[in-house]
């Protein structure tokens, strides 16, 4: 079951980077044909743009992340002793090396992991999850942390942010190049006015934001239900988690996070308590609290 | 001609499959053993701590003498046994070892000195951190038990395990109440 989620997910990030690339190529034919008369030129336009914003963000050091939000390593048990231990022995049970362990002065309860892959992941919490969970919710909290290191969910989340980054730049090129009362009119197109390709490009422009935007909040709500099933396979002990996700629910929102980093936490760091209308969950990075302890409670 | 190199190419490729099957039994069973003396480095942490646990608790309650000169039978009995010879044994010492560690931290809470020193509570994180890992270790060596024995009864597998004599590991029993549920707070 483990292996075989970690599996599905590898192939997984392979379906939602091709599905991104070829939105980022629509895209790039669209912009092309409005700023240049040509898609082939737009269609490699993006794509260069794409694979510069992918290595930018995947190079992106854990320290950078890290300063960031504000979070201080440290570097033995001596420490924090109780997040160190708790974090060791997810890892251990999870069979993921040692992450780097990070702490952020915060009094809001939350808690992250960042990196590539296993070999180079860092988890980090905040003061108010240490002072607010007892080691039961401890542990599951960095289970659920460690459950993303382990599937690799950060270089998924990271490319496909990457990529819906590269679509928004792109979009933002034409709407600018608009708004200066440029772009093709009608006498310079020899070839006649193409009306549905025009249209089409048009509603393409408008769209792929939207549709690159919830995509990418889609895949991010479904890792956080795999992470708290995860978390739970490697504590055994559903009631830990649940009643971590309950002193969640009623967290205030934190002051040293950074919105980028929104998508990497147990709960949206910024509305961690917020309600929303059914259509507001669409772009939200996490599903609602209530549906996550509830899916805890059927296991 | 044809069916010559067909049959050569059969053949690399029934040794391939061989090989790697064969290979994923010894990498299991390697995580078998590493999970095993995992288990075994911490019983030895808990042993080492014991001492300074006794001593700390005798400073502070005259009364426990009973269950402290339990809690070093216990530790000295494992003190000469390991994972590797008698895994099932071991555990079972282990699990007492801790069952009496528990009542004598349930005693302590009765003391409300002894409860607020420094040194205590320390020790108290260090065998609380070590208990959870034996206990998670002692999840992980199961799992990977179950791994290797998956493979020894599954078809093709099977046969390769067969041909050099790979035998089933046996699952440590976790004790009932190792795993309470714990309380859930509103």
């Amino acid at each position: 079951m483990l292996y075989q989620q970690i599996n599905m997910n590898k192939r997984r990030t392979v379906y939602v980077v091709f599905g991104f690339c070829l939105l980022v190529a629509l895209v790039g034919a669209a912009v092309g044909y409005w700023l240049a008369g040509s898609t082939v030129v737009g269609i490699i336009m993006a794509l260069v743009i794409a694979l510069i914003y992918v290595s930018v963000m995947i190079g992106q050091s854990t320290d950078v992340v890290m300063n960031m939000n504000h979070a201080h390593e440290i570097h033995s048990a001596a420490e924090s002793p109780e997040l160190w231990h708790v974090v060791e022995d997810m890892a251990m049970v999870a069979q993921v090396p040692m992450p780097r362990v990070f702490i952020i002065d915060d009094p809001s309860p939350n808690a992250f992991a960042t990196g590539n892959d296993p070999e180079h992941s860092a988890v980090a919490a905040t003061t108010g999850l240490m002072q607010m969970m007892n080691r039961e919710e401890l542990e599951g909290v960095m289970g659920h942390e460690i459950t993303h290191v382990r599937n690799y969910d950060i270089r998924l989340q990271t490319i496909a942010l990457a990529l819906s980054a590269a679509i928004s730049f792109l979009v933002n090129l034409v709407s600018n190049f608009w708004w200066l009362g440029g772009g093709r009119s009608d006498d310079d197109d020899d070839r006649g006015v193409n009306i549905f390709g025009m249209l089409a490009s048009l509603l393409l422009i408008i769209l792929a934001p939207l549709a690159a935007a919830i995509a990418q909040m889609a895949l991010s709500r479904n890792r956080e239900y795999l992470a708290d099933a995860g978390s739970v396979e490697l504590t055994r002990n559903p009631q830990g988690m649940i009643s971590a996700l309950r002193k969640l629910e009623h967290a205030e929102p934190m002051q040293q996070a950074d919105p980028s980093s929104a998508s990497l936490y147990i709960t949206d760091p910024e509305e961690n308590a917020k309600r929303h209308r059914w259509l507001d969950h669409l772009f939200d990075t996490h599903p609602p609290l209530e549906d996550r302890i509830a899916r805890l409670e059927e296991m | 001609m044809m069916a010559a190199i067909i049959a050569v190419v059969v053949v690399i490729l029934l040794i391939v499959w061989y090989v790697s099957i064969y290979n994923g039994f010894i990498t299991t069973r390697n995580q078998v053993e590493e999970s095993a003396s995992q288990i075994d480095v911490q019983l030895q942490r808990r042993n080492d701590l014991i001492p300074n646990l006794v001593n700390t608790v005798k400073g502070y309650s005259k009364y426990e003498a009973g269950t402290l000169e339990k809690v070093t039978a216990l530790r000295n009995q494992l003190a000469g046994m390991n994972m590797e010879d008698d895994p099932q044994k071991t555990m079972e010492v282990s699990n007492q070892l801790s069952g009496t560690l528990k009542s004598l931290f349930a005693v302590s809470e009765a003391y409300p000195d002894l409860k607020a020193s420094a040194e205590y509570q320390k020790l108290m994180e260090e065998l609380t951190n070590t208990e959870n890992k034996i206990a998670y270790s002692r999840q992980l060596y199961n799992s990977c038990v179950r791994r290797f024995n998956e493979k020894l009864q599954a078809f093709p597998s099977n046969l390769v395990g067969k041909i050099h004599h790979f035998t089933q590991f046996e699952y440590l029993q976790v004790p009932a109440e190792a795993r309470e549920t714990p309380k859930v707070e509103f």
